[in-house]
């Protein structure tokens, strides 16, 4: 049986348990519970010493890949979160997914806050590697809703099409996507939607579960491009997120159709502000309303997101650690994107372009999707700046070219090092 | 499969109620079963070495299943697990086994001598012969379940055993991690390669994990026969050889199985296999026997007659296209196989095939001609 521990995880109170910032006091809760909760290799299980069960990562190409030595492999091994959520269920879609010469994947997941600080010793390096140089042991994350600090941040919408926000949020106290059960997931969806529903004004709207939604809603939604389909990336399902479907997962968005979120798809929630045209000061001033009026609905409900000074909001996939902040725009970019300087510029802006259909899509014509690359160690507000500068750099840039005169590449802001 | 927090007691947290499945819109064996009673009752139950309901059942949960096809939707993680879980899998296994019950005793019969005729098949017709079944090496983990030090050491066992064959079963192993190009392109020429599972009914259950460790392919030099090593079960076994020789085919088989089975003991391992479900291997539909025997067959004007459904269905034969399960036929050649695995012995089934084959061998040679075949309609076996 659960140990109390372990139960205790489960029930909204404990919150003031796990709120305790560092690693110091979570390990120590691990450690007096280590006897009750095993890895799933227990009793009369066949049991191999670490070296036989390292996996073969001789042809992969993921952070997990780089990190994984067998001394840690066999360090880490016997552990398991309070969850009982253990080190092979962490890496097992970086074991799955070799990766690709020119793109580094991350290859491991969490199933719970814990897993952050019980497998820190692999972790680490590879937040540090994701993020910058980013060192989780002594760097301090900075959270900044504060829209009202937003410098400019409205675009000319000649070439700006539309802007969008995006980050996750995980709920305190349940297992992440990977490893949670289906009453946890549905808890997730109890949660959150019930929270929604206390969402007023400009926020007001309404959830449709992905399992009750009758073919009309479905068909609305695909045309106003907010379904989303269960994950055919390997990527995903072999780390165990898409378990069930589509049990518990849905969509909820405002009437308006300016703010939606995602329950349990890749995250518990999925938070996303957007509009057509230019107004990102507007669209992040919905995303920080937004996201604090669900904060504080659950939290009267006694429940609150997992976040802690080290890592920030903690999410399933490490890459989006911190702010889990994806700003972007759809800009349209003729000469721009022609000229061979574009690469550098947007390196040099902290951007990184992608196709309009997201990630791993390619851009139809000249328009792009550029976004932030960091997530963690900047905060929503310096992130949210860095793309607003940045895209007025990139149509400044534009203007000139369509004048005829030359562009410059600019300065590289700092990064964390 | 062996994910989260549903292969660990933390779900007993939450009432059955809450935990229970939406099957409402499944169509396969487990979801017929398994009621919230069901699951209430063996939610907490585990097999010694871990494996959970929620384990047994996912791929089931994943894969809703088909209106015409009902898939099984449950694998066993381990042997015990049809112990421990045989609530859920008897009611399952009766349905798919044509009413096999508990208390049935399965029938073993390797002997290929009992196999009347079967060595004259018309080659006119019969293109090729085939017979394989599956093997799980008693103790440990099946591919669901097993960690990588398991499936390692299942490997290791089985290239020793295999390289232990001599006179025509001599022969050679291909790891899937080290084959070089040339290897693998000659693997696919000779329709023997296996690919990492698509189907999301395998994936589902966990089988395909830390691909292509541990996997391979072991063959004769004659390329007649050939073992699967970590695909879908431990062990594949496959007999085959060009033409209507079914029997040459069988012998093979059986003269194979029977050393290999004697080189594991010599070891100090055995076979999964108990008298009630026979050979025990990871998915419920390839019990008992594990077998299907099957030739390609040209039956161009007999597939086309009304009653071919019929006559395969007392024959107890079912058909598949030449690329295998879930394939049609291309031009009117048919892969022609037994129905069953359970409750029927090795011999039994292959004598079905040679007999079955046979007549609508006959069957079509009669069609040909323009003459009637209403004469030549079997009985029900």
């Amino acid at each position: 049986m659960a140990s109390t521990f372990t139960r205790v995880l489960s029930r909204k109170k404990t919150v003031g348990i796990l709120s305790l910032v560092g690693a110091g006091s979570l390990m120590t809760g691990y450690l007096i519970n280590k006897d009750k909760v095993h890895a799933s290799a227990q009793s009369s299980r066949r049991r191999y010493p670490a070296s036989a069960e390292y996996p073969d990562l001789r042809k992969h190409n993921n952070c997990m890949a780089s990190h994984l030595t067998p001394a840690i492999y066999a360090e880490l091994i016997d552990k398991a979160t309070p969850n009982g959520f253990t080190l092979d269920q962490c890496i097992q879609t970086g074991v799955d997914n070799p990766g690709h010469p020119f793109i580094k994947t991350v290859g491991m997941v969490a199933g719970d806050e814990e897993s952050y600080q019980v497998f820190a010793e692999l972790f680490n390096p590879v937040i540090k590697e994701r993020h910058n140089g980013y060192d989780p042991q002594i760097m301090r994350h900075p959270t900044d809703l504060d829209a009202s600090k937003i410098r400019s941040g409205v675009f000319d919408e000649r070439y700006v099409l539309s802007s969008r926000v995006r980050t996750g949020r995980s709920i305190r106290g349940l297992a992440l996507p990977p490893a949670c059960t289906r009453a946890e997931r549905r808890e997730v969806e109890r949660v959150v939607a019930d929270a929604l529903s206390g969402l007023k004004e400009d926020l007001l709207g309404r959830y449709y579960s992905l399992t009750e939604m009758t073919e009309k809603e479905q068909q609305q939604l695909i045309d106003d491009h907010f379904l989303f389909d269960k994950p055919v990336s390997p990527l995903l399902t072999c780390s165990g997120m898409a378990r069930d479907w589509p049990d518990a997962r849905g969509i909820w968005h405002n009437n308006e159709k300016t703010f939606l979120v995602w329950v349990n798809e890749e995250d518990h929630t999925r938070v996303i502000s957007m509009e057509k045209g230019g107004n990102m000061k507007r669209v992040f001033e919905r995303f920080c309303k937004g996201l604090k009026e669900v904060e504080r609905l659950i939290k009267e409900k006694g429940w609150e997101f997992m976040w802690n000074e080290r890592l920030g909001y903690v999410l399933t996939c490490p890459s989006n650690l911190g702010t889990g902040l994806r700003a972007g725009v759809h800009i349209s970019l003729p000469r721009l994107s022609k000229d061979p300087r574009f690469p550098k510029i947007l390196d040099n802006l902290r951007l990184q372009k992608r196709g309009t259909g997201g990630v791993d899509t390619a851009a139809v014509g000249s328009t792009f999707d550029i976004s932030n690359l960091d997530r963690l160690g900047k905060s929503e507000v310096e992130l949210v700046q860095t793309v607003i500068d940045g895209v007025n750099y990139l149509v400044e840039c534009e203007k000139r070219l369509e004048k005829g005169q030359d562009i410059k590449i600019p300065p590289p802001l700092s990064q964390i090092k | 499969m062996p994910f989260g927090n549903t292969h660990n007691q933390l779900k007993m947290n939450y009432s059955a109620a809450q935990e229970y499945p939406d099957l409402s819109k499944h169509n396969n064996h487990m979801a017929k079963v398994l009621t919230e009673e069901l699951y209430a009752q063996l939610r907490e139950k585990a097999t010694p070495s871990g494996f959970t309901l929620d384990d047994v059942i996912q791929t089931g949960i994943d894969n809703p299943g088909h209106p015409f096809i009902m898939t099984v939707g449950c694998v066993a993680g381990d042997e015990e697990t049809y112990e421990v879980f045989k609530e859920l899998l008897d009611p399952v296994i009766e349905d798919r086994h044509g009413g096999y019950k508990p208390s049935d005793k399965h029938k073993t019969d390797l002997n290929p001598d009992h196999l009347k005729g079967g060595d004259d098949l018309d080659p006119d017709y019969v293109l090729s012969s085939r017979v394989r079944t599956g093997r799980s090496i008693r103790g440990f983990c099946l591919p669901p379940h097993c960690s990588r030090g398991e499936r390692r050491a299942v490997e290791d066992l089985a290239v020793e055993g295999l390289g232990s064959l001599d006179g025509d079963l001599k022969g050679k192993y291909y790891a899937l991690k080290n084959m070089t190009d040339e290897e693998q392109q000659q693997l696919i020429d000779d329709h023997f390669l296996f690919d990492k599972p698509v189907s999301p009914l395998l994936l589902a259950s966990g089988m395909a994990r830390d691909w292509p460790d541990a996997r391979g392919i072991w063959h004769n030099d004659n390329k007649t026969f050939l073992v699967w090593v970590n695909e879908e079960d431990h062990l594949r076994v496959i007999s085959m050889q060009k033409g209507g020789n079914m029997k040459e085919v069988f012998n093979r088989f059986c003269t194979g199985l029977t050393k290999i089975e004697s080189l594991f003991k010599d070891k100090g391992h055995e076979f999964m296999w108990n008298e009630h479900l026979g050979y025990v291997l990871t998915c419920p539909s390839n019990l008992g026997t594990g077998l299907r025997a099957g030739v390609h067959v040209k039956l161009p004007c007999v597939s086309k007659h009304e009653k071919f459904g019929e006559i395969l269905k007392r024959l107890r034969l079912q058909k598949r296209g030449t690329g295998g399960v879930d394939t049609a036929a291309v031009g009117g050649v048919f892969d022609i196989s037994n129905a069953d695995r359970l409750g029927f012995s090795e011999v039994d089934l292959v004598q079905m095939v040679v007999d079955g084959v046979k007549l609508l061998v006959e069957m079509e040679k009669r069609l040909e001609k323009g003459q009637s075949i209403d004469d030549l309609m079997p009985a029900q076996k």
